[in-house]
């Protein structure tokens, strides 16, 4: 018997990771299909506007598990379900309360990335005899032998681009990682999932966040608090204007997102906008739109790619979050602010050329070469 | 190395259940040659289970298997203002049922088994009331193999005056069997773990128990369990009890308790690992043949089992029926076990048809595999929480 190399696929029962799947399986390599139970869609359904039942396309849920399992059995590969509900919960879901209780707009996609697709994922997937996993993330990830660095770049279809949430992917993962999809676009993968013969290659595609069914994060977080035995922390405060004209009072910071325009509670001549949310003070400064417009950021909680560190002054094109086209910029090296156990890879000065709408403390900043990820780090 | 979770068919099972899909395929109730077919071989199948259980023909019931069986003791007996006892380590169909009967005014004393998976009689003693009309206990538990002293137990709830319902599924087939011995008024088996078929299954309802039917329509199993009889599956279940009840006399048990001892020994050899519910080794405490249960520490169960299956070798870490949850097995909890102890705990059950070489190709699978997840053991490296 010759010995294959064994590649665990995560399979979350979409298209992507199906067709990641059934391409690697047809490539000849041995493969295991492994799903991270990451959340019991069922654990708050029903309580404070939660839907009663979880929809299709949400992860976990147990249609997703039946079609991955379906998938897995048409390639005839070995599945399993692996439940990592804890590692789930402590990494992402707890932090992602925390951090909206904080008066920051968490990314619990970047942190799921970081502590469990790929950290949790690679070491399963030794502990089962893989060398490496592969996902279904659109993106190309390839070693320069000449830096010596695995290189993540933007893939082929650029509208599903997902490279901003993988930034935090170190050089140890990156070289264990295959993403299969790289160089195909959207409809260019459901044409090879029709062709594999996988049902699911007209599935639509999921949008939301994973464990908030209804998308409404707001009511999750009341739900989750109450569940957990906790009340929500009294965060509400002065609605001030630029100016620091008094506007009104509002019932919480959690309730706000820089850029914000819709339920600010206050009757303006001229719409306004969420400008900065103090968590110390808990103030939600409002203004204009032209306010919101930003030269600067800051960077903490750095994962560098295609460098090994950043020394000096560097142009990139910078991406302040999913949507964001990435803006040309100079990034600069800055020592951390109150540098703790928390920054321990120092931070980043960000300066655009042209000023950049809503920069969101809690979200990514992820820097480009051309089509190549420089690094990233977390806005602070 | 599963097979408290399912068997094959045996071929003798097989050949038995063959006539009565499409030759003799009657309905039992008809009146006509080919109902009286069928009932006929009910009957014959029904005395077959009389003879295992030690009870008369009419005092037998067929069902759809051990879920049913204990479904039916609890919410056939159980009125609001009774008290019911069970044990913590009971299968979910009783510990289920039990929560539901809490939710509806019956009072649930959950006693929890010692350290070594046994559950004490005075314990359970400790527990009766006045009003307790139910105790249910396992014959054998279907983690540790662990046989409980329900003998103990049925004179205790004689004299209490309460009702007893023995969960037989893991015990049945696996050590000498007789109803009047353990003093119970109920006892529920299932096919599927003695080399029968799926989806039946036999409870014993000593004669007088005032059992209300789970199940009601026609007048089948005198009017203790409507539907129409599932007449192959019952053939195939009193088929198996006959090659179980065999089994026990011809020496096959003792040969799967050396294989199991063997293979038990061997893998202990490992270092920090464990016999959950006591060994030859440890104190005495009485299993069923074929099954052991063994922690490693430093590792993670659900990572084991994947890797063994991958290698050809079927275990499983807490019962089948609850994998996939993120809850380590209620069993071992019960027990007193750590969460991260109960979590790499595996479950290894031999069928009775297992062999020197399936136990050869488990000793050169699992210390390899055991050697690698801890190389690289999340648990190990401190990011378990």
């Amino acid at each position: 018997m010759t010995e294959t190399e064994t590649i665990a696929v995560a399979m979350s029962g979409g298209v992507d990771s199906s067709t990641a799947a059934a391409m690697l399986a047809h490539s000849g390599a041995t493969v295991v299909g492994l799903t991270l139970q990451l959340w019991d869609q069922t654990r708050l359904a029903g309580k404070h506007g939660i839907p009663d039942a979880p929809k299709a396309g949400r992860c976990c849920s147990l249609d997703d598990v039946y079609d991955a399992r379906h998938v897995a059995e048409h390639l005839g590969i070995p599945y399993y379900v692996v439940n990592q509900e804890d590692r789930f919960e402590r990494d992402v879901v707890r932090p992602f309360v925390d951090e909206y209780l904080a008066g920051r707009t968490p990314i619990p996609c970047s942190l799921c990335n970081n502590h469990l697709k790929f950290d949790q994922l690679l070491k399963t997937a030794r502990s089962v005899g893989a060398t490496r996993i592969a996902t279904g993330h659109y993106a190309i990830n390839e070693y320069d032998p000449a830096r010596g660095r695995w290189i993540l770049k933007r893939p082929a279809d650029l509208a599903k681009d997902q490279t901003y949430f993988l930034f935090g992917l170190t050089q140890e993962q990156l070289a264990h990682t295959l993403f299969p999809l790289g160089h195909l676009t959207k409809p260019e993968v459901r044409e090879v999932a029709r062709a594999r013969g996988l049902m699911l290659a007209e599935k639509p595609d999921s949008q939301e966040i994973c464990f908030i069914s209804g998308g409404d994060y707001k009511q999750f977080i009341t739900a989750y608090l109450e569940e957990q035995g906790e009340s929500i922390p009294e965060t509400d405060g002065e609605l001030v204007a630029s100016t620091g004209q008094v506007l009104g009072h509002h019932h919480g910071i959690s309730n706000f997102t820089v850029g914000q325009r819709k339920g600010l509670g206050v009757s303006s001549p001229s719409p306004l906008y969420v400008l900065q949310i103090d968590p110390a003070s808990h103030r939600v400064t409002v203004g204009a739109d032209q306010e919101l417009a930003t030269r600067t950021l800051r960077a903490g909680n750095l994962n560098w790619i295609s460098i090994p560190a950043l020394t000096g002054p560097m142009r990139v094109r910078a991406k302040i979050r999913h949507r964001h086209e990435p803006a040309w910029a100079t990034l600069e090296p800055a020592p951390s602010e109150g540098a703790g156990p928390e920054a321990p890879c120092g931070q980043v000065l960000v300066t655009f050329d042209e000023p950049q709408r809503a920069v969101t403390p809690g979200q990514s900043a992820v820097f480009y070469n051309g089509d190549e990820v420089v690094g990233g780090g977390w806005i602070v | 190395m599963d097979a408290n979770a399912t068997t094959p068919l045996l071929p003798e099972v097989m050949d038995a259940m063959r006539p009565y899909w499409m030759e003799h395929f009657g309905n039992a109730s008809s009146i006509h040659l080919h109902g009286q077919q069928a009932h006929a071989a009910v009957d014959h199948a029904r005395e077959t289970l009389a003879r295992f259980f030690h009870c008369r023909p009419a005092e037998v019931v067929f069902n759809s298997g051990g879920t049913e069986g204990a479904n039916t003791a609890i919410f056939g007996l159980l009125r609001p203002g009774d008290h019911f006892i069970t044990t913590s380590m009971e299968h979910s169909a009783v510990l289920k049922a039990a929560e539901r009967m809490a939710e509806r005014g019956i009072e649930v004393t959950f006693v929890a088994p010692q350290k070594s998976g046994l559950v004490s009689p005075d314990d359970i003693a400790a527990a009766v009331r006045p009003e307790t009309r139910l105790i249910s206990v396992m014959l054998a538990n279907n983690e540790t193999g662990v046989i409980q002293p329900v003998e103990e137990i049925g004179k205790l709830a004689a004299e209490a005056g309460a009702y007893l319902h023995i969960d037989a599924v893991q015990g049945a087939g696996k050590i000498p069997f007789d109803v009047r011995r353990f003093g119970c008024h109920l006892c529920s088996i299932s096919a599927h773990k003695i080399h029968g078929p799926k989806g039946v299954g036999a409870m014993y309802v000593r004669r007088g128990t005032p059992i209300e039917p789970l199940l009601v329509g026609g007048s089948h199993e005198r009017r203790q369990r409507a539907g129409t009889e599932n007449v192959p599956g019952i053939v195939g279940l009193a088929k198996a009890v006959e090659l179980a009840t065999q089994s026990l006399e011809n020496g096959t048990m003792e040969r799967v308790a050396a294989l199991r001892d063997r293979l038990e020994v061997a893998i202990l050899d490992l270092p920090d690992t464990g016999v959950n519910g006591g060994s030859y080794t440890g104190p005495p405490v009485p299993r069923v043949a074929n099954t052991t249960n063994i922690w490693f520490d430093q590792l993670e169960g659900e990572a084991l089992v994947i890797a063994l299956d991958l290698k050809g070798v079927a275990v499983s870490g807490g019962s089948a029926c609850h994998s996939g949850s993120t809850e380590p097995s209620h069993v071992l909890m019960a027990m007193g076990l750590d969460k991260n102890r109960a979590r790499a705990s595996l479950r290894f059950s031999l069928l009775k048809t297992a062999t020197e070489a399936d136990v050869d190709h488990v000793l050169r699978v699992v210390p390899e595999a055991v050697e690698r997840l801890r190389a690289i053991s999340p648990v190990a490296a401190g990011t378990l929480g």
